[in-house]
C-alpha cells in the first residue's frame, strides 16, 4: 500500500499551498511583513535553537516563501528548498555551504556568461577556486578533479542554448569522485527535465526565468536531492561539524536528508542576507501554476521557429536539440523527450552586421537581455552582453559576431514567424 | 508492515491516537535530535516520559526523567527508541514486558531491527522504524512547509491550529462537517 503520488500540473498548481489557517485564504497571501510574533519566550528560544519549525524574520523566513519552496522541492523530486533574491544568489549560497577557502569546484565552460563572471571573479575573492571542463568531453571533467576538488557545476540545458549535458556521464564523475552534483536546471525547468533523476545531489534555478514565466520577479531557488552522503568524506563541516552559533547542533544529525538546505538557510541566508521579498515569490508561485503548459508551448513554438530558421535563406545554421540531425539531438531525445526548451541561437550568413539589423527590424520580439518571458525576445550577444570580448573570445563563448540568441514566447507561432520573417528580410 | 515506506495514513493514526511518548535514550544535551524531540512532542500535547539511566531523577526538557521503561508511572502508549540498532531487540524485550502493552514501537532515523520489529508485531504492537515522529509530525500537520521542506502531501483542506499559539498545528485536518 502506498500513497498516490500526484501529476505534474497538480503539484505545479497545490504543492506546498493550503487554505490559510486563520482566515481560510485560498490563493496563497502575500505575507508582506519583516517578522512574526511568538507565542512565547519558550516557543521564540525552541525558534532561535532551531528546535522547531516556525516563522522568526522574513530574511530567515517568511511563509509565502515557503509555498514557493515546498513546492518547486515537490516539482524536482527533492526534499527540500530554500528560496532567494535571485538565482546568482542561489549559487552563492550553495558554494558558501559547501566551500572553505583554498577549496576547488569542476564547472562545465558551456555556461550563462554571468555564472562564469561569478566563479572567475567573486568567487576568487572569497579562495574559491574553479576548474573549467567541456560538456562535450566527459574525461576533461575527470582530469579536472583534484584533491580539493568539492562539487561539479552544469547547466542542464547550458545557455546561451542549444547545449544537452549528458548528466548520467557527469554525475558519474561526481559519484566516483565522492562530491556533490550540482545543477542549473532554469533552462528545462522540471516540466521538461527532472535531473535528480539522473544524479544530481542539488538543483537550482533563476525563477527569474521559466518559473517565474512572466518576466516580473527577479528571484532564485535552490532543491536538496537528499541523496548526497555528507559524512563519507568529513569534507562538508558545514554539515558535519558541531554549529558554535547553535549550541553545537550537527545539523546532518538533526536534519537529516534535508540537511542541505537547511545549511543553505540557517548558515548561509541568514549571514549573507539575499532573502527574496514575499511579493516576488507570490508572482513567482503564480506563474508555476502554469509551467506545464506555458513549458510545453514554449517548447512547441521553438521547434516551429527553429525549422523555420533552418530553411531560411538569410540563416547559416540554427543550434536547437529538437531538431533532427542537431549535434545535441541523440542527448535530447534521451533526456528532453517533451521538448528542447525554448532558448537556443542560430548564425546569420550577414555576419555582425546582419546581427544588428535583425534585432533592430523586429517588431514583436522584444531585443533585452533576459530568457523565459511568455513574450519572445532576442539579443545579438556580439553588440550586447559579449560585446567587451576579443571575436576568437565571443566564438569560444558560442556568441559569434554571426550570433544571435532567441528565447521564443508563447504568442501565436505564426506572429513569431511573420516577425522573424519581415525581419530577415531587411538584413 | 513493510518498513521501507508506510502509508501517510499509518502515521498518522499513530501520531493522532497516542496520548503518551516514552523516549529511550533522551539527552539532557539541548543540542541533541532526542532533546529536540521531547520538547517538540510535549509541546504539541503529548505527555512525553524521557527515559536515560544516567538522568534518572532529574529533569531532561523540563520532564521528570526515568532510568527503565518499567519505571515510568504510566501506561505508555508509544516507545521511541535513541539507541543503535543493535540495541533495538533488548528496548524491544523490555517494551514487552510492560502492562499495558505499548501500542507501537517506533525506532529513530538511521535506527532499524527488522527481527526486533517482527517480534514485537507478533505481540500485536505496531513498528515505525528509521522516521523522527517530530519530523513526520511537522510534515503531516503542514508544519514543516514553513521550512521548505517537501511534505510530500497536498490537500485543499484547512489546517487546525492547536492550542492557543499561532505556529502550531494539530495532525488532525477533518473535512467539512455536516449540522
Ligand atoms: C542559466 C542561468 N543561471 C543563472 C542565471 C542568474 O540568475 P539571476 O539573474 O536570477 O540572478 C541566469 C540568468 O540569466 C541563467 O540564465
Amino acid at each position: 500500500m502506498t500513497d498516490r503520488i500526484p501529476g505534474f500540473s497538480t503539484l505545479a498548481i497545490h504543492a506546498g499551498a493550503q487554505p490559510d489557517p486563520t482566515t481560510g485564504a485560498r490563493a496563497t497571501p502575500i505575507y508582506q511583513t519583516t517578522s512574526f510574533v511568538f507565542d512565547d519566550v519558550d516557543h521564540a528560544a525552541a525558534l532561535f535553537g532551531l528546535q522547531t519549525f516556525g516563522n522568526i524574520y522574513t530574511r530567515i523566513g517568511n511563509p509565502t516563501n515557503a509555498v514557493l519552496e515546498e513546492r518547486v522541492a515537490a516539482l524536482e523530486g527533492g526534499t527540500a528548498a530554500l528560496a532567494v533574491a535571485s538565482g546568482h544568489a542561489a549559487q552563492h549560497l550553495v558554494f558558501h555551504t559547501l566551500l572553505t577557502p583554498g577549496d576547488e569546484f569542476v564547472a562545465s565552460r558551456k555556461l550563462y556568461g554571468g555564472s562564469i563572471n561569478q566563479f572567475n571573479h567573486a568567487f576568487k575573492s572569497y579562495g574559491w577556486e574553479v576548474a573549467w571542463a567541456d560538456p562535450d568531453d566527459i574525461s576533461s571533467f575527470e582530469r579536472a578533479i583534484t584533491p580539493k576538488t568539492k562539487a561539479i557545476f552544469v547547466e542542464s540545458i547550458a545557455n546561451p542554448g542549444g547545449i544537452v549535458t549528458d548528466l548520467k556521464a557527469i554525475s558519474a564523475v561526481a559519484k566516483k569522485a565522492g562530491v556533490p552534483l550540482i545543477v542549473d536546471n532554469t533552462l528545462a525547468t522540471p516540466y521538461l527535465w527532472r535531473p535528480i533523476e539522473h544524479g544530481a545531489d542539488i538543483v537550482i534555478h533563476s525563477a527569474t526565468k521559466f518559473l517565474g514565466g512572466h518576466g516580473n520577479s527577479i528571484g532564485g531557488v535552490i532543491v536538496d536531492a537528499g541523496t548526497f552522503d555528507w559524512t563519507a568524506s568529513g569534507r562538508y563541516p558545514f554539515l558535519t561539524q558541531p554549529r558554535p552559533e547553535y549550541q553545537g547542533i550537527v545539523l546532518h544529525e538533526t536534519f537529516g536528508n534535508f540537511a542541505f538546505a537547511i545549511a543553505c538557510r540557517v548558515l548561509g541566508l541568514r549571514d549573507l542576507g539575499p532573502a527574496l521579498s514575499p511579493f516576488n515569490a507570490f508572482l513567482i508561485l503564480t506563474g508555476i501554476e502554469t509551467l506545464g503548459l506555458r513549458v510545453q508551448r514554449h517548447s512547441e513554438n521553438a521547434l516551429a521557429v527553429a525549422r523555420f530558421l533552418a530553411h531560411h535563406p538569410a540563416v547559416a545554421g540554427v543550434s536547437y536539440a529538437g531538431l533532427p540531425g542537431d549535434r545535441y539531438h541523440a542527448l535530447a531525445e534521451t533526456y528532453l523527450p517533451k521538448g528542447a526548451g525554448a532558448v537556443f541561437t542560430f548564425r546569420l550568413k550577414g555576419g555582425y552586421e546582419a546581427g544588428v539589423n535583425l534585432v533592430s527590424n523586429v517588431e514583436l520580439f522584444s531585443h533585452l537581455a533576459n530568457i523565459g518571458d511568455t513574450r519572445s525576445l532576442i539579443i545579438h550577444p556580439a553588440s550586447t552582453t559579449h560585446r567587451q570580448l576579443s571575436d576568437e573570445q565571443k566564438t569560444l563563448a558560442g556568441a559569434g559576431p554571426e550570433v544571435v540568441r532567441l528565447s521564443v514566447g508563447i504568442e501565436d507561432v505564426a506572429d513569431i514567424i511573420a516577425d522573424l520573417d519581415q525581419a530577415l528580410a531587411k538584413v | 508492515m513493510n518498513h521501507d515506506q508506510y502509508p501517510d495514513a499509518y502515521i498518522r493514526a499513530i501520531l493522532s491516537g497516542v496520548k503518551t511518548v516514552a523516549i529511550v535514550g533522551a539527552s539532557a544535551n539541548p543540542a541533541r535530535p532526542s532533546f529536540f524531540v521531547t520538547k517538540y512532542l510535549a509541546e504539541r500535547g503529548y505527555r512525553v516520559f524521557p527515559v536515560n539511566p544516567g538522568q534518572a531523577g532529574k529533569l531532561v526538557a523540563g520532564l521528570p526523567a526515568y532510568a527503565t521503561l518499567a519505571d515510568v508511572p504510566e501506561p505508555i502508549d508509544m516507545v521511541d527508541v535513541f539507541r543503535a540498532s543493535e540495541h533495538v531487540p533488548q528496548v524491544v524485550e523490555e517494551a514487552l514486558a510492560l502492562t499495558p502493552l505499548p501500542k507501537v514501537i517506533w525506532t529513530q532515523l538511521g535506527v532499524r531491527n527488522d527481527a526486533a520489529a517482527a517480534t514485537a508485531e507478533a505481540a500485536g504492537v505496531q513498528v515505525v522504524m528509521n522516521r523522527c515522529p517530530k519530523i513526520e509530525y511537522a510534515r503531516l500537520s503542514g508544519e514543516i512547509g514553513w521550512t521548505g521542506v517537501n511534505s510530500r502531501t497536498i490537500s485543499a483542506r484547512r489546517p487546525q491550529r492547536l492550542g492557543q499559539g499561532v505556529q502550531r498545528l494539530s495532525i488532525d485536518r477533518p473535512g467539512p462537517t455536516r449540522t
